[in-house]
């Protein structure tokens, strides 16, 4: 870990803690998360962890760039990294069927699998939740198995079906709402992944367990899953 | 109690419930939204007496939105001028107005600036999310029916005070709306140092162009192309403003409905008031950057906000 920080705008500072993607990451970024939401208390308007950096939106009618720049580097000078790095482990069962993940067979022939060894490798790990972003409680995970990673579509979907699971190179994430997506979709979750974000209290955060669990048509229809298939082919 | 008091005739393309924003909410992935000329809306609402978070109409081009009111209101207009007319007769913008029992409000298009904000008694009634009734379409989120969409024909506005004094704005300080082209504030970002020398240079000594490729996420600008060392970045947390630099080298600036975090280099970002600078702007219009610091811009900032105290 080695603090910098940067101007991002008038009114906004990344906190940069790392320089590359990694798990142990995490326990740092959420043990910052907290210290400088303490520290900063009202006058932080709002903090948006990542990968390996965190933005600080701080009220600029409350401190100067100076003084939360201060700020910050007292509050993280003597970090310690969380110790519930680990998190929650989430467990969410997929439906993973042509006419909800349309990408199946072309990623199971690129990595030289049969469909369903394919399936058995997107669900035989633990991923990490790295960042929420992109749409609400929308959570980047990884890293895939790099037997199975495949890069983004060409020409991304301008509709992606709400609990679509997907994968892009190493990383694999859920859609919580209809919205425009280029990942390789491999099946469809029932869990309300939006419903949870739109309270303020969602699923999934950054340094928790997320376990992929392949279940047939009928669970996913009996736990309200939506069968419709995926209308739109890249 | 609130009752419906205005039948929207005719929706146009966009009008949106919007008030300051929804903030405390990006960790969840959820983003800003918001008036994004918040000073227009401000005065909007300055107008009519209203709290500064106030629900106010934020109406996109016109484009024949038809309002009819179902008893008298005092309303405030501000922002654009988009051709607005009572039962026909032309109505100035920057003022507060009675429209009354059965007349007709309409916006026809775009005269000088893009977005005009329409101030209710009070503040619109609507659905309050995660602490805002800003409404973002991406997100399906907020609206009158929190679905996230702009008017249909047909709804009924309704709001929360009745028809308060008539206040009129001081000499000289509704902003400008811009006309053939203008100036963008911008605070350069740490990453600015991964540009080529030859590209900083061009991003503040040639014009931009505003491109239809525009909307409350972002707005792309058009000019030589910048070139950044960075491939990529691994994403991070992305402010209002922000100026990103993708692979064409066409910057975009992303505005309120932007995605929480991304992974484009960035130059820098817009200062709050370029950025409703840059709201009003329709395509075509020809815009310079100019570098200025966090505490130059805070103090404009400051400044700006002071009016309203």
């Amino acid at each position: 870990m080695k603090l910098r920080l940067e101007t991002a705008a008038m009114d906004a500072v990344t906190v940069r803690l790392f320089d590359t993607i990694d798990e142990s990451n995490m326990a740092w970024i959420i043990a910052a998360d907290q210290t400088l939401r303490d520290t900063l208390g009202e006058a932080l308007i709002d903090l948006i962890p990542s990968y390996t950096t965190l933005l600080v939106h701080y009220d600029s009618q409350q401190l100067t760039f100076g003084q939360v720049a201060t700020l910050i580097r007292s509050a993280l000078r003597h970090l310690r990294p969380s110790e519930s790095q680990n998190g929650q482990l989430h467990e969410i069962p997929v439906w993973y069927d042509e006419s909800v993940g349309p990408e199946l067979p072309l990623v199971a022939k690129r990595a030289g699998l049969s469909v369903d060894s394919l399936i058995e490798r997107h669900c035989d790990r633990d991923y990490c939740v790295f960042a929420l972003g992109f749409a609400p409680g929308y959570g980047f995970m990884g890293l895939v198995d790099e037997g199975i990673a495949t890069p983004r579509l060409k020409t991304p979907r301008r509709k992606v079906a709400a609990g679509s699971v997907g994968i892009a190179d190493r990383q694999t994430a859920i859609y919580p709402l209809l919205s425009p997506g280029g990942w390789n979709i491999l099946g469809r979750t029932a869990v309300p992944l939006f419903e949870f974000a739109k309270r303020g209290d969602p699923l999934f955060r950054p340094g928790d367990k997320v376990r992929f669990k392949a279940i047939g048509q009928a669970e996913f229809e009996a736990s309200g899953g939506d069968t419709t298939p995926m209308e739109e082919r890249p | 109690m609130s009752q419906a008091r205005l039948t929207v005739k005719q929706a146009g393309p966009l009008a949106l419930i919007q008030d300051l924003g929804r903030f405390g909410v990006g960790h969840l992935g959820v983003t800003q939204g918001g008036a994004a000329d918040w000073i227009s809306f401000r005065w909007a609402n300055w107008l009519l007496g209203n709290a500064p978070d106030s629900a106010a109409l934020e109406i996109v081009m016109g484009g024949n939105l038809s309002l009819v009111a179902n008893a008298e209101v005092r309303l405030a207009l501000t922002g654009a001028d988009l051709g607005a007319t009572i039962d026909g007769q032309p109505l100035a913008t920057n003022t507060s107005f009675l429209l009354r029992c059965g007349q007709t409000l309409i916006f026809s298009q775009p005269r000088r600036g893009l977005r005009a904000y329409l101030a209710f008694p009070g503040g619109l009634d609507a659905p309050t999310i995660l602490g805002s009734r800003a409404c973002t379409a991406r997100e399906q989120i907020g609206g009158l029916r929190d679905d996230g969409r702009p008017l249909q024909t047909g709804d009924q506005l309704t709001w929360q005070g009745s028809s308060s004094s008539e206040r009129s704005l001081p000499e000289g300080v509704a902003p400008a709306m811009p006309e053939k082209s203008c100036q963008l504030s911008m605070v350069l970002g740490s990453q600015a140092s991964h540009f080529a020398g030859r590209s900083l240079y061009n991003a503040f000594n040639q014009p931009w162009t505003v491109d239809n490729r525009a909307d409350r996420m972002g707005i792309r600008l058009t000019g030589q192309p910048l070139h950044c060392t960075l491939g990529g970045v691994i994403s991070e947390g992305i402010p209002l403003g922000a100026v990103q630099i993708p692979p064409d080298g066409q910057p975009i600036i992303l505005m309120n409905d932007r995605q929480t975090i991304g992974g484009y280099p960035r130059l820098g970002a817009l200062t709050p008031m370029a950025c409703a600078l840059l709201a009003q702007c329709v395509p075509g219009t020809e815009v310079r950057l100019s570098p200025v610091s966090a505490s130059q811009a805070q103090i404009a900032y400051r400044k700006q906000l002071s009016h309203w105290h």
